[in-house]
């Protein structure tokens, strides 16, 4: 009962330290505090190489949190669940198995009779536009068209758990904004909670319900902010309006500061 | 397409395709003149080795000459060699080298996956096989010639050894290198462990595992021909030893001439059957 009344994702002073190979300890976020509704649409921005990665990776249940509790609609976090989804920011599709065995290769891991398999991932195929592709071999697609698998692929899990980690980051502008309003669309049809690391914050304000600031690492929440821009939104449209400017002069300011903090240290570091 | 054929003026046209024949040409010209060039470096080298032996500025008998290893190979062919006909000596040669080299590159293929994917299997038995490996493995040829006798199991044991290693450390390297991304995509789409093995892990080591398949066929022929020259009954290493032993300096070399040609056919099928496992990678890697 009570699952059906928490948020969908909480993390509560969760830090995370890994081990160096160098043999001294590295500590990526640090008393993380976070909270995303259900169905809610969260961006969270930050300097480079500050944790943000980290974050998805413990609520996915890839790694534990060190210290803290990370929870997935009111579950404790133990190895991966099934109902996460989960976007990387390289390639991640199978380079050995065709575009549909790519998009079937979920339910058929979850065990899901082939039949059914390939009919929802042909669905999905035809959602994304890739429906005259599925017998190619992903090598043979261009890098928005991969992406779009790597979508369909994840969607096809119908995840209540979005994950997405700088997903559009090596895609060119066009098929970057493009693929943003492909997300949209599909994200609007299946009330999936998401997190979307970016360190693009135009994105991430086009995107997004709220947005999150972490500082320079160790990464923890500095500031949330409200994005009240109304839906259904188009990328390109919504980045002229002159109340997106305001909110992004606003979170620059909060970001700003992070960003440079990264950069004396990276000056330091050189 | 070259880049000169995108938006051309159709006036150009028929140029473009003129150039572009002639580019063909010059292609074809080229790779004719490699084949020939190829084709005269051989004739040169039998050829000087036939004169010199002819006119004994080297000792025909120590080094022989192509014609009569050509002459030897005939032989062979027609009549048969001591030990029966030829094809049955290549044959049993063979069949030792290919079941030695099935059995190591199995053993080779589910240990190194095997410690490449479970850490503690590696942390354990890992010593060992350095140790294993920096035996020299050509010396237990003459150990399992006393072990299993002079029939076919002793060849196949040593071409068993000699194989296992390239394999076991490919496969070993390919299971430890998958791509992080991808076993992590697998886990998120639910894989289990088992699967994460069998449908990440594998296929993505394939291509380490097929580089040392081509070597390491080439290890199972020799570890046959070693056991073969030690001590057997039938075979092309048998061959050697015996036109040794009889001073046919022909024979030795003619007997190697057959095992190249042999390890080249096997080559190409190799090639052949990497090819077609090999469909979903980019083309013009190999050629």
């Amino acid at each position: 009962m009570s699952a059906d009344t928490s948020p969908a994702i909480e993390l509560r002073g969760a830090s995370k330290t890994f081990r160096t190979p160098s043999g001294g300890l590295h500590t990526a976020v640090r008393g993380l505090d976070l909270t995303v509704e259900r169905g809610e649409f969260v961006a969270v921005v930050g300097p480079t190489g500050c944790g943000k990665s980290t974050t998805l990776t413990l609520v996915s249940g890839l790694e534990e949190p060190t210290e803290g509790e990370v929870l997935v609609a009111g579950e404790p976090v133990g190895g991966v669940g099934d109902k996460v989804g989960f976007v990387f920011q390289q390639d991640a599709t199978f380079p050995w198995r065709t575009v549909l065995s790519n998009v079937m290769a979920g339910p058929r891991f979850r065990g899901v009779p082939k039949a059914e398999a390939k009919q929802r991932a042909r669905a999905w195929l035809a959602r994304v536009g890739l429906a005259a592709f599925e017998d190619r071999y992903p090598h043979q697609l261009s890098g928005g068209q991969r992406k779009r698998v790597a979508l369909a692929a994840t969607f096809v899990n119908d995840p209540e758990i979005l994950l997405m980690d700088e997903p559009f980051s090596a895609l060119d502008v066009q098929t970057r904004a493009l693929m943003s309003d492909e997300l949209l669309e599909l994200w609007e049809g299946s009330g999936a909670s998401v997190v979307f690391v970016t360190h693009d914050l135009e994105e991430a304000i086009a995107l997004a319900d709220k947005v999150v600031v972490m500082t320079a690492g160790p990464a923890t929440v500095k500031q949330v902010f409200d994005i009240g821009l109304p839906r259904p939104r188009k990328v390109e449209q919504v980045r002229l309006q002159t109340e997106f400017v305001e909110i992004y002069r606003e979170i620059w300011e909060s970001l700003g500061e992070e960003v440079r903090i990264t950069r004396e240290r990276g000056a330091h570091v050189a | 397409m070259s880049p000169e054929v995108l938006g051309t003026p159709a006036a150009d046209l028929a140029k473009t395709g003129e150039r572009s024949q002639s580019r063909a040409r010059a292609a074809r010209r080229r790779k004719a003149v490699v084949t020939t060039a190829r084709v005269l470096v051989l004739i040169a080298v039998l050829g000087l080795w036939e004169v010199l032996s002819r006119t004994r500025l080297i000792d025909p008998f120590n080094f022989s000459m192509p014609s009569q290893i050509w002459d030897q190979i005939w032989t062979w062919i027609t009549h048969g060699t001591a030990l029966g006909s030829l094809g049955e000596q290549i044959w049993y040669t063979l069949y030792e080298a290919l079941l030695g080299w099935v059995f190591g590159v199995v053993a080779g293929v589910v240990l190194g996956i095997a410690l490449g994917r479970v850490r503690f299997l590696a942390d354990v038995l890992g010593p060992y096989i350095k140790v294993l490996n920096s035996i020299p493995r050509i010396v237990l040829a003459p150990i399992f010639v006393i072990w299993f006798g002079l029939g076919p199991a002793s060849k196949v044991a040593s071409a068993v050894v000699l194989v296992f290693f390239p394999v076991f450390f490919n496969a070993f390297q390919g299971a430890r290198e998958v791509d992080r991304n991808l076993v992590a995509n697998a886990r998120i789409l639910g894989a289990s462990d088992r699967r994460v093995t069998l449908q990440v892990v594998i296929p993505s080591a394939t291509s380490w595992i097929f580089t040392s398949l081509h070597v390491s066929f080439g290890f199972a022929l020799i570890g046959a021909i070693v056991g073969e020259y030690i001590g057997a009954t039938r075979g092309i290493g048998l061959l050697v030893a015996q036109s040794q032993g009889t001073f046919n300096a022909a024979g030795v070399y003619a007997a190697m001439v057959i095992l190249a040609a042999v390890a080249l056919i096997a080559e190409g099928l190799l090639t052949f059957a990497e090819r077609r496992i090999f469909r979903w990678r980019p083309a013009g890697s190999g050629q």
